[in-house]
């Protein structure tokens, strides 16, 4: 795990994630989530090269099912909950020019 | 009659032998909720007419013939509103049930209203709401744990006879414990997670908070069971939990790990659960001591997996489906606009931490890190329950905070998860009774059981509930 406490780039990190923040919220959160990073480096007191990762708890692996048309919920009430729907479609800002 | 004292189960009885109908049971709990909720404020949304609506047309038969249940507001309830206390789901009408809510009706269930929480779940205090916070209702100064705060509130007020929460580190046992209700995390499968808003995938389960042991254990066989919608959900049988309820501790195996007794914890916590614990032994369980070594890496391990896990989950919420939009230039600047604005500040802080724990370059050193230490702590409950049937601790190192207290320092507010994060990690169940008062605040004891075995879990809450009358206790509003 990185020991360097300068290199967090809040605003890169945030483009990454779609959000947008304001310049105060910037800094509160640099401060705050280096200060998480550098709690979470305890992690590396521990040897795991031997450990196998655990992705859940759950005894399942590979569940399928039939791939069957069903019915499934109504359209209508669907596109109610969207901003902006014309003609049964959900509306996007445009994408490619 | 203040019927909204009741028990699900008592209740429940009255009305099947008519002495008094959903209506009326119903109706005293509209009363009570607005004669208090004013103050402890665990309600988002509520609907007296829909709620009376569906009073009025109760299956009659089923376990919950009319009684009506509370639900965080991050299980979708066809027809009403689930905002998970954020405004980028503000104006949200849920257009199907989920699993759980279609067994809750059809056992003849009233969804009554949608109780407040931390944003999307995130959070310990119920600080996080774009609603606002939700009141201690033992001390209005004070929280009432999180992130099922509003449920828990509800139920310790006497403003719901139960309710449904989610628990991905602590979300039902914390506030049950802060709250003094009974707070039950299902094992990771047992219960369908279809219509549950997505928080942290690998962690989050359904549950209930109820006024004791015996209703938590009817609410979970209602709940339990495959969904072939929940790809999670374990196929095995669900047993009668309230049958398993009578069998006694005698020569019941009590592991205490010596992790959780820790310096800096309130002196009359422990001391309450020692009692406790001796409380159980008189009735016939055996002590073994216990450790759980790796029990000092859980908030590590679950602040960078379940940050991990919310920040793929949450990029749903983009302004194209639902929610509102604010316009930007282009597609990203409008992604970027919604979120910002949508969001609280934690949700944020959290999407950000996973984003970053996720990204190239840091891959290995956090979220892949965290996963194999995440195989050490499961190893550590496997190795414990080989020598005992189930972990007792403290559901929290200290009692109820002030409103305020923690919610300047993320990382002050993670910690008071310490001693629940750990069964989610590994995939076990959990219950939280209350267990006694330290500073007139309510003290939780956590039951810790093995992967699918709440009948052990439940049968060892209803000894000791038997054998003492906390639970009996109510906060004067």
């Amino acid at each position: 795990m990185p020991e360097d406490k300068g290199q967090f780039d809040v605003a890169y990190v945030a483009h990454l994630a779609r959000l947008q923040l304001t310049d105060a919220e910037m800094t509160q959160f640099s401060s705050q989530l280096q200060n998480i990073l550098s709690y979470v480096t305890k992690l590396n007191e521990l040897d795991v090269s031997n450990v196998e990762p655990t992705a859940h708890a759950v005894p399942l692996t590979n569940v399928l099912r039939k791939d069957e048309a069903r019915p499934s919920i109504d359209r209508e009430r669907v596109l109610a909950n969207a901003p902006e729907t014309a003609r049964d479609l959900f509306i996007m800002p445009k994408i490619v020019e | 009659m203040s019927l909204h004292t009741l028990t699900v189960c008592q209740l429940r009885d009255k009305i099947r032998t008519g002495e008094v109908s959903s209506r009326e049971a119903t109706q005293s709990l509209l009363n009570r909720i607005a004669s208090v909720d004013g103050k402890v404020k665990a309600y988002n949304w509520l609907n007296a007419d829909n709620a009376l609506a569906q009073a009025d047309a109760a299956k009659k038969g089923g376990v919950l013939a009319g009684v009506p249940v509370a639900i965080k507001d991050v299980i979708n309830v066809d027809g009403q509103p689930c905002t998970c206390a954020s405004k980028i789901l503000q104006g949200y009408v849920a257009p199907y049930d989920a699993t759980v809510i279609r067994k809750l009706r059809e056992a003849g269930a009233i969804l009554v209203g949608r109780t407040n929480m931390d944003e999307f779940a995130m959070g310990s205090s119920t600080e996080n709401s774009s609603w606002g916070t939700t009141c201690n209702p033992w001390d209005l100064t004070r929280i009432p744990g999180g992130s099922s705060g509003g449920s828990a509130a509800a139920v310790a007020a006497d403003e719901a006879f139960a309710a449904l929460g989610s628990d991905t580190g602590g979300s039902i046992r914390q506030p049950a414990a802060l709250c003094g209700c009974v707070g039950l995390k299902p094992t990771y499968g047992r219960v369908s997670r279809y219509g549950l808003v997505a928080f942290a995938s690998s962690l989050d389960q359904i549950g209930s908070f109820t006024k004791d042991v015996r209703d938590a254990a009817l609410l979970l066989s209602v709940i339990s069971g495959h969904d072939p919608m929940d790809s999670t959900s374990v196929p095995r049988p669900v047993p009668d939990y309230v049958a398993a309820l009578e069998r006694g501790v005698k020569g019941l195996r009590i592991g205490l790990p010596k992790e959780y007794f820790i310096p800096g914890m309130d002196r009359e916590v422990e001391a309450a659960v020692r009692a406790a614990i001796a409380k159980l032994v008189s009735l016939g369980a055996e002590v073994v001591e216990i450790s759980l070594p790796h029990t000092d890496y859980a908030v590590a391990v679950y602040y960078l997996i379940a940050t991990a896990e919310a920040s793929a989950n949450l990029a749903r919420f983009d302004g194209v489906r639902y929610g509102a939009r604010v316009k930007g230039e282009d597609v990203i600047d409008t992604y970027g606009k919604t979120r910002g604005s949508g969001f609280g500040p934690e949700v944020k802080r959290r999407i950000i931490l996973g984003t970053y724990a996720l990204s190239a370059g840091y891959y290995d050193a956090y979220y892949l890190r965290a996963q194999k230490v995440r195989t050490l702590i499961r190893q550590d409950f496997e190795k414990a329950f080989a020598k005992c049937d189930v972990i007792v601790t403290p559901t929290t190192p200290e009692v109820a905070f002030k409103a305020g207290e923690k919610s300047g320092d993320p990382l002050k507010m993670y910690l008071s998860d310490i001693f629940t994060i750990s069964v989610n990690l590994a995939g076990n169940c959990g219950v939280s009774i209350p267990c006694g008062f330290a500073h007139k605040l309510p003290i939780g004891l956590q039951i810790i059981g093995k992967a699918f075995d709440e009948e052990t879990v439940l049968r060892t809450a209803y000894a000791y509930e038997q054998a003492t009358a906390w639970h009996k206790e109510r906060p004067v509003l």
